[in-house]
């Protein structure tokens, strides 16, 4: 650009390929500093041959998916996949919509648009602290509350989505155009009539959106959560693999997957249909 | 509201149940106004909601009644003990190895799968239907899971954990990267292609420098996600920090997980913080 400046006339192919930006010491210092933090963290990360049974759990595993249980997987009693599957869903519907809820404070409260720069600071700093601390850690000390049961996994993604919903949740309220409601106080809107018509149709498709979108990560979350006895399907499916029953590990797998596909094309095709209005 | 209109008229089904009304206007032509869909989407909400609460045995009772509990071991956590900081610091310092050396190599390994996935570049239906589905097996399985599967044939510790990031970064970076390809201008690729070149070179000069910013600011926003996921993975014995989470917590000792905590917050505010300023220098 400052080459065109220089003589009026445009720059030829040739001198402007001669003109270009050359920023090779940059990409010098990227390089070495990413095979830096590549070299100190292979240190830690050496690879110490398969485990003494790891080929026979590798096979199990195979052949567990390709030759899945199938008198689980559509046993319809309440040990049964299908059962498993839906107390999942259940625990992220009830997670997501309370956690899509609460976050709406947190949110108006940790963007600077609304409150004073500090109070702000103060509520973002709470909401990464809630996104810190991993779930299952949530999921372990909500148990001591509510024992273990598929209760405990409602309340602990309660609290987690918490976090990701608001942060984005903010950047929703942050794009807010405050034109429209500079013209709807022009033309003597109420409050009341401001919040309905000028801010609400900007903000819940966005909201919506959002919690379906944390909606999808919060099933993929309570598969795991069982883990630690907080319901669903993930109690039962560790339990398997701990003692080595690749067919019914190839069952759970199966549904899980085929559950995720679904919410996944439902969800992204519902959010699509969101944006475009 | 025209825009809304042509948009429900798509889906013709609720439209042939509940006919559209049909107004009149003043100069004689009828228009339709197609029914809102509102109080079927607010059914199907309550209705899926009450069968959570059903499934799930949700409860607020108990939350009232127990509700203290919480707050003792919450109490707990925000008095961290500081003796047993050094006994953090090793498998932090693992959990932070094991994300950047997993990121890496899942960023890596995405970057030819999600090429081949992207219907612009790879005319093939069937290689793109192939890798797409491989893309979404990987990324339905979670992580501990497939963490765990690493534990059990690898043998405990941070490669298992390595292992396990690697595969979640692939599918994550990899499906966020082929969308990206199929957005970009494909112009500059079909003048080098009709100039002679082959594909790989008319990729790797026309389509590689509209994607590379987005392809390193993904695997910056994969690095943070990790950092957050291999805190855990050690839970089910694959290295890391979560081996410790899974000790304390078992010996309900509150005081160190707290501490733990509070050093992973720290990390976590570090590393966020350095990636979201280079990714917003990378836009």
């Amino acid at each position: 650009m400052e080459n065109q400046k220089k003589s009026d006339r445009p720059m030829t192919i040739q001198e402007a390929y001669e003109a270009r930006p050359r920023l090779w010491w940059l990409y010098t210092l990227v390089v070495l500093i990413v095979a830096a933090l590549l070299g100190w963290s292979g240190s830690a990360v050496v690879f110490k041959g398969f485990a003494t049974k790891g080929v026979e759990v590798a096979k199990g595993v195979w052949n567990g998916l390709t030759h899945p249980d199938t008198a689980l997987l559509f046993n319809l009693t309440t040990d049964g996949v299908p059962y498993q599957l839906m107390q999942t869903v259940a625990i992220a519907v009830l997670g997501t919509l309370i956690g899509g809820i609460l976050a709406i404070p947190f949110s108006f409260l940790a963007s600077d648009k609304i409150v004073p720069g500090w109070v702000a600071f103060l509520f973002r700093a709470f909401i990464l602290l809630i996104r810190t601390i991993p779930s299952l850690v949530w999921a372990l000390v909500w148990i001591r509350v509510t024992g273990p049961n598929a209760f405990c996994g409602v309340v602990t993604q309660s609290i987690c989505s918490i976090g990701m919903i608001s942060k984005m949740y903010i950047t929703a309220i942050e794009d807010v155009d405050t034109r429209i409601l500079e013209s709807l106080d022009a033309s003597g809107c109420t409050a009341f009539q401001k919040i309905r018509y000028g801010l609400l149709p900007q903000i819940i498709p966005n909201f919506i959106s959002t919690v379906i979108y944390r909606f999808d990560i919060n099933v993929k979350d309570a598969t795991t959560l069982g883990i630690v006895g907080a319901g669903g399907i993930g109690a039962a499916l560790i339990q398997c693999i701990n003692s080595s029953r690749w067919s019914m590990v190839g069952a759970y797998l199966c549904g899980m997957v085929v559950l995720m596909l679904l919410i996944e094309w439902f969800s992204t095709k519902i959010r699509k249909r969101l944006t475009r209005g | 509201m025209k825009k809304k209109a042509s948009a429900e008229y798509r889906a013709p089904l609720f439209d042939r149940i509940f006919p559209p009304k049909t107004i009149t206007l003043p100069n004689g032509h009828t228009v339709q106004q197609p029914r809102s869909r509102q109080p079927l989407i607010w059914i199907c909400v309550v209705a899926a909601v009450w069968a959570s609460v059903l499934l799930t045995g949700f409860d607020i009772s108990i939350l009232i009644k127990r509700g203290h509990q919480f707050t003792v071991i919450l109490e707990q956590l925000f008095q961290p003990d500081w003796s047993f900081m050094p006994k953090v610091i090793s498998p932090l310092f693992d959990t932070i190895k094991m994300s950047i050396l997993g990121s890496v190599l899942g960023a890596t390994l995405a970057l030819p799968f999600a090429v081949v996935s992207s219907t612009n570049v790879n005319r093939s239906g069937v290689t793109v239907a192939l890798c797409r589905f491989l893309l979404n097996l990987v990324r339905t399985l979670p992580t501990l899971v497939i963490a765990k599967f690493a534990a059990l044939i690898f043998g405990l510790g941070t490669f298992a954990g390595t292992m396990a990031i690697t595969v979640f970064t692939f599918g994550v970076v990899a499906k966020m990267l082929y969308e990206a390809i199929e957005t970009i201008d494909m112009g500059a690729f079909e003048a080098m292609e009709s100039a002679g070149g082959s594909k790989f070179q008319s990729f790797w000069s026309a389509c590689m420098p509209q994607i590379l910013p987005t392809y390193l600011s993904y695997c910056l926003y994969s690095l943070e996600m990790n950092i957050r996921a291999a805190a855990i993975l050690g839970y089910v014995g694959a290295g890391g920090l979560g081996i410790i989470i899974n000790e304390r917590v078992g010996w309900r000792d509150y005081h160190g997980l707290g501490t733990l905590l509070l050093t992973l917050f720290i990390v976590v505010l570090v590393i966020e913080n350095t990636s979201e300023y280079l990714r917003k220098k990378l836009s």
